[in-house]
């Protein structure tokens, strides 16, 4: 980055005319790559952005425009789709379904945050009998694909009456059943200096002190990225709400949305776009305030996307 | 650590009554234990440990061990979770294998698993490469280039794909402008897969952040020297980027090797829920789901469930096996 930055080489009073010029053929090779640089990285990001941007404006376009017209920006602009998705489907409010997904995701940071923290917390700091192999079985359950729980899930939850309530999406949550977030927060906590640990210690505190007064507020950034996650991946969930939600006034952004373009006919393109503009709006707002979290986590944390 | 014996009243200068409730609350417990064989572990760690890991624990016993266990049975019973269930031994694994919807869903999964792997980590490792030439505004094209991993699985993106690519969609009109009309990807059994592999890859961003992560992490002494040696970018590549960044090679194929197998709502929102057109787009998710929740047959769909079980453990084994040829670890890390 600091080479880039185009001060005016030193002066030095006698002029060497060869070393300036050499200097000038640097910048120059410099400067070719920088251009080459961003006009690749530019296309790719044209590429990247098309079908977000694509979707923007269709959401905009009158219906005739959205399938078949390949031109981006709308000749005409009409707000209607946005009257027609926020009018509701089937008589539920959209602002039913997107409370709905609103309370899911809250709820989910909340029991992700709670249960994450103690457990990686156990995993981190207390030597007890059994850490080494539950540690073996925790890390073993992310590689578990969820094929082999989710039919035993199903019938569990049936058994309990919970079809058709919040409980089967949300239990999981608060029994630290994600264990990308336990994981991700062991590591963190591991980077705490121990000495904090001792010196409570000899102050007098026991377990339950030292994570509530010394652990807990130093492990802000994981929680802070572990709650960003949780959020956008319970926003986005499709498959369990898909399982276990029956009553539409239950049905969350996703499942509305699948019915609306089960329901509309093929040429209502427009309200569907604008939908999945709404739908998709609070996870592009998290995107925008706290992408240096989410991709510090990705990046030193290795979570899928 | 160790070097403080809870029974023991620690006396702390500044602090008039060392809180020994904190430490043990059951007093009436004489310490050190009468458990010498045990006495590594400090009673009051156990205790904690164990209250400190119960909902992980309960979580654990009660939605993956106990449910895993519950599958292996089902597998080997019909069940439509009205009836008691039968024991039917193998009769769901002779019948998956002689079920040609079945086989297509194997086929359509492994040949999105195979080409779409591969594609998205080529792509991955080369904008990541790109962006490691640390220009300007590299922060930025990084932020960019990795939002669509975090929206790429969503039911709206899967709507706007399926706009994009319909008959007379966008797509359709500029290949029929350039003279090749195949009517829309979507309604295309030829085409209907690499149009979910294209999504795939569209989602590239989070598998290149922990590339660039793991760029930025080689020395550029490396570099440096090879150049010294006459190196050009090509034999850089091979000799010094690809080994030290294998390790994350390694990390980004298996967690997107085992992601690729488990695609269900963009496969399930194109198609209508139907895996079509011709079952092109039958993934095993897919299938998994519709045999177990909407024929309620969840003896077949846990069989279905152990089968995948296997075939990722058998990958993930094979790659763990492979990974101490190719990838390697520089001595001094961990």
């Amino acid at each position: 980055m600091t080479t880039l930055t185009e001060s005016p080489a030193p002066q030095t009073p006698p002029v060497d005319h060869e070393a300036l010029a050499r200097r000038a053929a640097a910048r120059n090779k410099r400067r070719v790559k920088s251009v080459i640089f961003h006009a690749v990285a530019v296309g790719a990001t044209i590429v990247v952005l098309y079908p977000a941007a694509w979707m923007l404006f269709a959401s905009m376009k009158p219906n005739s425009d959205i399938i078949g017209n390949t031109q981006l920006i709308p000749d005409v602009w009409t707000a209607e789709h946005y009257t027609t998705a926020l009018s509701g489907i089937g008589g539920v409010s959209f602002w039913t379904f997107f409370n709905n997904s609103l309370l899911l995701a809250v709820l989910s940071v909340v029991g992700t945050v709670l249960s994450s923290t103690v457990a990686a917390y156990a995993f981190a700091r207390i030597d007890f009998p059994g850490r080494g192999p539950l540690f073996a079985v925790m890390i073993g359950t992310l590689l578990l694909p969820f094929h082999v729980t989710i039919i035993p899930q199903y019938i569990l939850f049936n058994n309990l009456g919970m079809v058709n309530t919040y409980y089967p999406l949300l239990l999981p949550k608060f029994l630290a059943a994600e264990a990308f977030f336990v994981f991700l927060m062991i590591q963190f906590i591991r980077g705490i200096p121990r000495s904090l640990d001792e010196a409570a210690r000899i102050d007098g505190c026991g377990h339950g002190r030292i994570f509530f007064r010394i652990i807990l507020p130093l492990m802000r950034p994981a929680i802070v990225t572990s709650s960003i996650f949780t959020f956008i991946w319970s926003w986005n969930d499709f498959l369990g709400p898909l399982l276990y939600l029956k009553d539409p006034a239950l049905y969350t952004m996703p499942i509305a949305l699948r019915q609306y373009v089960d329901q509309t006919s093929v040429s209502d393109y427009g309200a569907q776009m604008a939908m999945a503009v709404l739908a998709l709006l609070p996870v592009m707002i998290f995107f925008v305030v706290f992408q240096r979290f989410l991709i510090n986590g990705v990046a030193t944390q290795g979570i899928k996307g | 650590m160790a070097s403080i014996d809870p029974g023991a009243p620690v006396a702390v200068p500044g602090q008039p009554a060392p809180a020994q409730h904190l430490q043990r609350t059951d007093a009436e417990t004489p310490l050190p234990s009468p458990r010498p064989a045990k006495r590594k572990y400090k009673r009051e760690d156990i205790r904690s440990g164990y209250l400190f890991l119960s909902p992980w624990i309960i979580g654990f016993v009660g939605l993956t061990a106990f449910p895993m266990i519950a599958s292996l049975y089902l597998a080997f019973t019909d069940y439509d979770l009205f009836t008691s269930p039968q024991w039917v031994g193998f009769d769901n694994f002779v019948d998956l294998f002689n079920d040609p919807r079945f086989i297509q869903s194997a086929q359509v999964t492994a040949g999105y698993v195979l080409l779409g792997t591969p594609i998205k980590l080529g792509a991955a490792l080369a904008v990541a490469m790109l962006l490691n030439m640390k220009h300007r505004g590299q922060g930025a094209y990084r932020s960019i280039f990795y939002a669509p991993s975090l929206i790429g699985a969503s039911v709206s993106i899967a709507i706007v794909w399926k706009a994009m690519f319909i008959d007379d969609g966008i797509v359709d009109r500029v290949q029929q402008s350039v003279g090749i009309d195949i009517g829309g990807w979507v309604g295309n059994p030829a085409f209907s897969l690499p149009m979910l592999i294209l999504l795939g890859v569209w989602g590239f961003g989070a598998p290149m952040v922990i590339f660039l992560a793991g760029l930025k992490q080689i020395p550029a002494e490396l570099y440096e020297a090879a150049e010294c040696d006459g190196a050009g970018p090509v034999r850089k590549f091979w000799n010094i980027t690809l080994p030290m960044l294998s390790p994350v090679l390694f990390f980004n194929l298996l967690l997107e090797t085992i992601a690729a197998f488990q695609v269900f709502s963009s496969a399930y929102i194109i198609s209508g829920g139907t895996g079509g057109p011709a079952g092109s787009t039958m993934f095993y998710t897919l299938y998994l789901y519709l045999r177990g929740f909407q024929d309620f047959q969840m003896g077949y769909a846990s069989a279905m469930a152990w089968v995948l079980v296997s075939v990722i453990a058998v990958i993930t084994v094979i790659l763990f096996r492979s990974s101490k040829g190719w990838v390697h670890y520089t001595g001094d890390e961990r």
